[in-house]
């Protein structure tokens, strides 16, 4: 298909799988999170407005959860489908990581779901608060296997190498790898980022359309604070993770900084903006700031990183792309950052629910969050290349023997269906955000007896768009 | 000598499928049984009866996956990349399936018709992929140098394709005897009608596999016909007549759980079956477990979890089960 071969067809489908897969764990690591607090505040204070929104919330993550365990089944067998080779060498410790995964993440997640989405008439609210804290942490603990995993790839320690094939040595070193905790911090707080922007920008629009209720406050006020408190603790994190980075993966950062060669006696300039030419070895039309580059890379005036060509050109990722993907990171980072820095000022001076041009801002950094982690995401896979387990297995030598048709004709399913079906959840998850929160209509309370005959949830799911409403 | 490793591991990934099979088999039933019931309630009520656990059945399909990497690399790699084709397949069927457990609820008017369709679809295409992958594993791969050396269709054989359907036959029957139990009046007795035939093609197809393996490998017909096997051995397909049997002299009267634990049971029995045929190949028909096992490193280490965190998620699981316990009603809607 279109010249390409079957090992990038293969890396094609599974950077798309992925980058489906990875928006909606990223949601629902945050909303469960979220809702664990609405009900939490609900539970204490007794405001109606914390339930409201839980069973608002509580709706769209539904649609979500069911499209990242679809999307997220794909993953788990696509390791043996097209990377047998892989599976094969370093099965023996992405395996475990998984099955603990599985075991201690996907099943608590699962058993509990059950009872938070439909649940609330049938066990006590303690009971059910405990079940959306238990889905929570699920979501928690397959974060942190999962990430396990993939850092493991990224700075594989713990395990030695007998015919032909990995073999774990010391579990704790293989879990706890060097770029572990800084990728764990940095995907946990990313996810929570993310869905903050994304309830903001849904708070914002309804305040946008006069929709001013408490509700749709509470949802905005709640989001602006999360934003200004962990936006600059992502920043932070980040920075260590580049640091963690340049001493385990120096060709990554490289990459990522255009940075070819060190002239003797200059620092790192920071190159702004640039196009990164790998057969050319040099970036062209660099926009540079002279010192800056070593004082952030090294948190010292004039340190020197490793330039690319200081890299055998067959160790090297390709620098067009990560320099990119990163520099749309960081750009939407700081623009997160500016974000919650207005709301503080506003709710200082009492004007973060009238505001337009803030709500409107607020609004356009809906989806901000997600780019942001599939650019990081490709920065630092992209930026793992050459390699599938870094300097251990190439990812030429971890691909199975498909042949180019059979690879062309599941990326053209994959490519249709995907787009069909999670753009279909994802307008509904939309049309529900837009129709807003509703007053929730409690029967729990009203002394019904257990399993009365009664609908469960009284108010209609159907997203049959009311024009006065929603206006499409 | 130590723990087999191997061995254990080979149980528990048994198990986790066999959990599979019957758990997700009831609600890919369900999906099989939709072309006959047309009524909008009573689907909806179909629905409503696993809405609460279908999510915690698909976990199981998972667990296979990562347990079979993590235990078996090997098989793992081997397998997957020999039946990839049929795997996408299967996991189209579930995204489908899956994502229309939600959409039917949340679509407008115009498009409920669509994810009906979507979720009968999605379960039949997932089932007759899963049961083509049950017939050509009974095949067998080409194996060279611990990679696959067969060709991408080698999954599609006549044998492949009647256990593709004899799957669908079973899940629907499994489905049907679950709606039984969990739903009253019309819906269910229409049900109690659909389980006469059902389980009577079931037994056709589990005679017809029965005779058609040994015939088609000698290896399978030496290890359950010679002796002293066959007086080990003839406790299953007696045991299955009888079932079949006491699942028709139920069905005359009005059964709740009875015919969907007999069905479990019956399943069981066929899955005992394929299991005596294949043991103790990991990768049919030359491989054993212990050839294709993961280090011990990665085996033991995975064990204490598993032995340790299995028995409560089977102890939550249950919960789960008994809290949405009993029948559901028509417009007792769960969304």
């Amino acid at each position: 298909m279109f010249g390409l071969t079957a090992l990038e067809l293969a890396r094609i489908q599974f950077g798309f799988t992925i980058s489906f897969h990875i928006i909606f764990p990223a949601i629902t690591i945050g909303l469960a999170s979220y809702l664990v607090v609405l009900e939490g505040l609900w539970l204490w204070k007794r405001d109606e407005v914390y339930r409201d929104l839980y069973h608002f919330w509580l709706k769209v993550f539904a649609i979500n959860f069911a499209m990242g365990v679809v999307s997220g089944l794909v993953m788990a067998y696509q390791f043996g489908t097209n990377w047998s080779y892989f599976s094969a060498f370093a099965g023996s410790i992405t395996g475990p990581l998984l099955t603990y995964e599985v075991l201690t993440a996907f099943f608590l997640e699962a058993g509990f779901l059950g009872v938070m989405l439909f649940g609330w008439n049938k066990v006590g609210p303690g009971l059910h608060w405990f079940a959306t804290i238990m889905v929570a942490g699920g979501t928690i603990i397959s974060t942190f296997w999962i990430l396990a995993s993939n850092s493991w790839m990224q700075t594989p320690q713990g395990f030695e190498i007998i015919d032909g094939r990995v073999v774990p040595v010391d579990w704790l070193k293989v879990i706890f790898n060097p770029s572990f905790p800084f990728r764990l911090a940095h995907m946990t707080v990313a996810a929570y980022l993310a869905t903050a922007l994304f309830v903001g920008a849904s708070g914002a629009w309804h305040l946008l359309r006069r929709d001013d209720t408490r509700a749709t406050r509470t949802m905005l006020s709640m989001a602006m604070w999360m934003i200004a408190i962990v936006a600059p603790i992502q920043i932070a994190i980040g920075d260590a993770h580049g640091l963690n980075t340049l001493k385990h993966q120096p060709a990554k950062i490289a990459a990522v900084e255009g940075h070819w060669e060190n002239k003797p006696g200059e620092s790192v300039p920071l190159i702004l903006f640039g196009w990164p030419d790998m057969e050319a070895e040099t970036t062209r039309y660099a926009i540079e700031i002279p010192e800056l580059g070593s004082l952030i890379l090294t948190h010292e005036w004039g340190g020197t990183i490793p330039g690319l060509k200081e890299f055998a050109p067959e160790d090297r990722p390709n620098s067009t792309i990560v320099f990119w993907t990163f520099r749309i990171m960081v750009g939407l980072g700081f623009l997160m950052l500016f974000l919650g820095l207005i709301s503080l000022w506003l709710r200082y001076r009492n004007q973060l629910y009238q505001s337009k041009p803030f709500l409107r801002f607020a609004l356009a950094m809906g989806p901000s969050g997600l780019i942001a982690i599939l650019a990081g995401w490709y920065t630092t896979e992209i930026g793992r290349q050459p390699w599938v387990v870094y300097g251990i297995m190439r990812t030429k030598d971890a691909v199975s023997d498909h042949s180019v048709l059979a690879m062309s004709a599941t990326l053209g399913l994959f490519i249709v269906m995907y787009f069909a079906v999670f753009g279909t959840g994802v307008s509904y998850m939309l049309k529900l955000v837009a129709k807003g929160p509703d007053t929730f209509v409690d029967t729990r309370e009203q002394g019904q007896t257990e399993r009365a005959a009664r609908p469960l949830s009284a108010a209609p799911d159907d997203i049959d768009p009311a024009p006065d409403r929603t206006g499409d | 000598m130590g723990i087999d490793l191997p061995l254990i591991w080979a149980i528990i990934i048994a198990f986790g499928l066999m959990m599979y099979v019957i758990m997700d088999g009831f609600d890919l039933g369900i999906g099989i049984i939709f072309p006959f019931i047309p009524d909008r309630t009573d689907r909806d009520t179909m629905v409503n009866t696993v809405a609460p656990v279908w999510d915690g059945n698909e976990t199981w399909l998972a667990m296979g996956g990562a347990g079979l990497l993590a235990a078996f690399p090997l098989a793992y790699s081997v397998v997957l990349s020999a039946l990839y084709l049929p795997a996408v397949l299967m996991l189209a069927g579930l995204i489908w399936r899956g994502v229309a457990f939600e959409f039917r609820f949340k679509s407008d008017e115009a498009h409920k018709p669509f994810w009906d369709k979507a979720f009968a679809w999605g379960s039949y295409i997932a089932t007759i992929s899963q049961g083509m992958i049950l017939g050509s594993f009974i095949n067998g791969f080409e194996v060279v140098d611990g990679a696959y050396r067969g060709g991408a269709l080698d999954w599609i054989s006549p044998f492949s394709l009647f256990t593709g359907v004899a799957l669908v036959v079973a899940y629907a029957l499994l489905g049907c005897t679950w709606l039984i139990m969990k739903t009253e009046g019309p819906l269910q007795q229409e049900m109690r009608k659909l389980a006469k035939p059902g389980v009577l093609a079931l037994l056709v197809m589990i005679g017809i596999v029965s005779i058609w393996t040994p015939l088609a490998h000698p290896a399978v017909a030496a290890r359950w016909f010679s002796l002293p096997n066959m007086f080990y051995f003839a406790p299953v397909p007696v045991l299955v007549i009888a079932v079949t049997w006491a699942m028709l002299r139920l069905l005359k009267g009005e059964p709740h759980a009875s015919p969907f634990l007999l069905t479990l049971l019956l399943l069981f029995l066929g899955y005992s079956g394929l299991a005596i045929s294949l043991w103790p190949n990991i990768i049919p028909p030359s491989i054993s477990i212990w050839d294709a096992a993961a280090p011990p490193q990665s085996m033991g280490f995975t064990l204490v979890g598993a032995l340790f965190i299995i028995p409560f998620i089977l102890a939550y699981t249950a919960w789960s089960y008994y809290v949405f316990r009993g029948k559901v009603r028509a417009g007792e809607g769960y969304h």
